[in-house]
């Protein structure tokens, strides 16, 4: 059976030119970044010639990359250490209902230790600054709409209220075109495999003067802010993905991604796309199909061969549905008959076509058997 | 597949057999609540994320695909909460049963024909046979008679078990577990689950204790008299929930001969017990029936019937209610323990013939 991959927001294959790029370092620039001799140096200058490939992704400067173990690592790094390295008495974040776990299971635990968090619709963030707010975080892609929030319009009241802003930008980057500065943002997290890089790797990018408390305690690797032995070889595939997304634009999936999109709504009736109304990153639609649980079409159309997801791959097998759609407006009912498809370069116009007629042959299958559905 | 040795070496038997087979595990229950139910010793709980590891490592020695589905809302709404409700309403209950009839054998067949599958395997231990001259697919009682699950089963229709197959209900236990060793399963020796998989060490009375807690429920705490039949006062107890007909420890009474439940009444929370000779009955109704392997009899018919899960069928006499939906059951030689709550299931010989609850 042919199999075909549509499920990139939960992860990318590693590229072929990032993994030319590992297989040059795993094996041969094995020294500590940290170490003096020529094997350290070696290994230096590939994680700062790596560092400045993400710099430049970015739009940032070389020293404004912290290298950590991914969007978690990075998303927790920001949350909590800006928090903590405040000194403000009281201590209050503004978050959205729509954030990656990551985001709001930080900032849960910043609750428990006695912060307040505002949990805002996307449009009402700006409204829920206070003086004693110390951190705004709002994601700029979302992981199972791919909707891009306006980052850059909260970015800007926040720095004139004087409050820190983070982004999650781990389904942005490589997606869309990223410039820290343009978008006014103090940290912003990404993460290597949403980018053909390998997992294990991310970065955070801390303007300069932005003040953090690290999350764990050991030598003074990058900066002071994430000790341990640096991952020479994750940040040069980190590195390189990041290199060649800058030359390589994802703007030819919108075209794919639209027409998976058109066929689908045109073959199979009472569907809806989630999310319209607001610009999406290029290669993620979200598509609620009435009467048909998600879950089972997502396993119907495994066995045919093509892998979607059906919400965020972090929340399969939960019972509650997607946090996201039901914030966007969803019932539970809707947001459990809701699929993710996210189209990456390995993906095709013949493979979308043949996944247009799955979905409307594992749709069909499933209405039938479903006493909710009536046509 | 639960990660057991039974769901496992079906799985086994089925794909050398040349079927296409897709492994599903029900996540049923999170063992995340209750936490103040976990203790060492509360190994073999359904659902726990090592039986999930184990059933996926047997799907990844068969090759075939498998998924985790989860039916935990199905599950509280139509296993636990009955169950619970049932207890304080001073009946017995048997969760399996209503895991079978509205979550295997309903929600989860239809999910497996959504997902493409055409028929559902579970391990249960029980056979399903072709009647042709009635044109009627028959329930049979597991060849392993310790091990037959038919009991748990009688609420199936025949459009289900056209769509399932039991293939243990060949094998006894023992030659289960030599299959499975020779399939090179590692689940072999794995031990048997028990009774009810979502209450741990069998105390369902501590489960409830931890769900209204949970839940944030009022225990029902509606405290009651223990009573003889004759309406004398013995003692008193802390709810009914907490007994079972035929049950003898934990009355807190000393006399001078052994005290058994033998009646609890929810409207007046009342706990009857009696010595041991009046725990026998020899009329039961049940509602509810579902007729299995027959149609629905016109008049009386003689049958061996079952009353719970261990009692040896009995010799009895069955007669049909006027409204079909029950039946009276009068026994050859008096019963001990005839418990409201729990199944009354029709035999002729291997072939279940239909079941009900026990009025």
């Amino acid at each position: 059976m042919d199999r075909f991959y549509f499920d990139h927001n939960a992860t990318t294959p590693v590229s072929p030119e990032v993994l030319e790029a590992l297989s040059g370092v795993l094996g041969e620039v094995y020294g500590n970044a940290s170490s003096i001799h020529h094997y350290g140096q070696a290994a230096k200058q590939r994680l700062e010639q790596a560092r400045r490939e993400v710099a430049a992704l970015l739009n940032a400067d070389a020293g404004e990359i912290v290298f950590v173990s991914g969007g978690t690592e990075a998303d927790n790094l920001a949350v909590l250490g800006v928090v903590r390295a405040s000194g403000k008495p009281r201590k209050h974040v503004v978050t959205t209902a729509i954030e990656h776990p990551a985001v709001l299971n930080a900032c849960a635990q910043l609750e428990r230790e006695g912060v307040e968090v505002s949990y805002a619709a996307p449009d009402q963030v700006l409204r829920a600054i206070r003086p004693e707010t110390v951190l705004v975080s709002v994601m700029h892609a979302n992981n199972e709409l791919g909707t891009l929030q306006p980052v850059a319009e909260i970015a800007r009241i926040a720095r004139q209220a004087g409050v820190l802003m983070h982004s999650d930008g781990v389904q942005a980057a490589g997606r869309i075109g990223v410039d820290v500065k343009a978008l006014g943002v103090d940290l912003y997290s990404i993460s290597g495999h949403k980018m053909y890089a390998p997992k294990g790797i991310g970065a955070l990018y801390v303007r300069k003067g932005v003040e953090l408390a690290p999350l764990m305690y050991g030598g003074h690797h990058e900066r002071g802010l994430r000790a341990g032995t640096e991952n020479v070889p994750g940040a040069v595939g980190l590195g390189r993905a990041a290199a060649w997304a800058r030359e390589n634009p994802a703007t030819g999936l919108a075209a794919l991604r639209d027409r998976l999109e058109r066929g689908i709504l045109e073959r199979v009736p009472d569907t809806a796309v989630n999310g319209t109304g607001a610009p999406r990153v290029p290669n993620t639609t979200n598509i609620r199909f009435d009467g048909i649980d998600g879950e089972a079409m997502a396993i119907a159309l495994d066995l045919r061969g093509f892998a979607v997801s059906g919400g965020a791959a972090c929340s399969s097998g939960a019972v509650e549905p997607s946090h996201v759609l039901t914030a966007i407006g969803l019932t539970k009912e809707q947001a459990r008959s809701s699929l993710r498809f996210s189209l990456g370069r390995g993906n095709d116009q013949s493979q979308v076509d043949a996944l247009i007629e799955a979905v409307a042959a594992a749709a069909a299958h499933l209405r039938r058997l479903s006493p909710t559905y009536h046509a | 597949m639960s990660g057991g040795v039974d769901s496992s070496t079906v799985a086994a038997l089925l794909q050398r057999s040349g079927e296409s087979v897709v492994g599903l595990t029900m996540q049923l229950w999170n063992q995340r609540r209750l936490p103040e139910l976990a203790s060492a010793t509360a190994s073999g709980r359904c659902c726990s994320l090592d039986d999930v590891y184990d059933a996926r490592r047997v799907a990844e020695r068969l090759a075939i695909p498998y998924y985790v589905v989860n039916f935990e809302r199905d599950f509280e709404q139509q296993v636990v909460r009955p169950f619970i409700d049932e207890y304080l309403a001073g009946r017995t209950p048997i969760p399996c049963t209503l895991c079978n009839n509205f979550l295997k054998f309903d929600r989860f067949l239809d999910f497996a024909a959504g997902v493409g599958a055409t028929r559902i395997a579970t391990g249960h231990y029980a056979r399903i046979g072709w009647h042709a001259n009635a044109g009627r697919h028959q329930l049979l009682r597991g060849v392993d008679s310790a091990k037959d699950q038919t009991y748990f089963l009688f609420g199936l229709t025949q459009a289900q078990l056209a769509r399932t197959m039991f293939p243990l209900g060949e094998y006894t236990k023992p030659r289960v577990r030599e299959l499975a060793r020779e399939l090179g399963l590692e689940v072999a020796e794995k031990s048997d689950s028990q009774e009810i998989c979502f209450v741990p060490n069998g105390d369902y009375a501590a489960f409830m204790s931890a769900y209204f807690r949970e839940q944030g429920i009022e225990p029902p705490g509606a405290r009651g008299e223990i009573v003889t039949a004759d309406g004398r006062v013995l003692g008193r107890h802390e709810g009914i929930h907490n007994f079972t007909v035929g049950q003898r420890k934990g009355l807190g009474i000393a006399t001078g001969e052994p005290l058994y439940v033998i009646a609890t009444d929810a409207a007046t929370q009342r706990v009857v017990v009696g010595r041991d000779p009046d725990l026998l009955r020899r009329r039961l109704s049940a509602r509810q029936v579902n007729w299995i392997s027959i149609a629905p009899p016109a008049g009386p018919l003689r049958a061996q019937v079952k009353i719970r899960n261990k009692h040896t069928a009995a010799a009895a006499t069955v007669y049909p209610a006027p409204d079909a939906d029950g039946v009276e059951i009068e026994f050859d030689q008096p019963q001990r323990a005839v418990t409201p709550g729990q199944a009354a299931v029709m035999y002729a010989g291997d072939v279940v013939l239909g079941g009900g609850w026990i009025e």
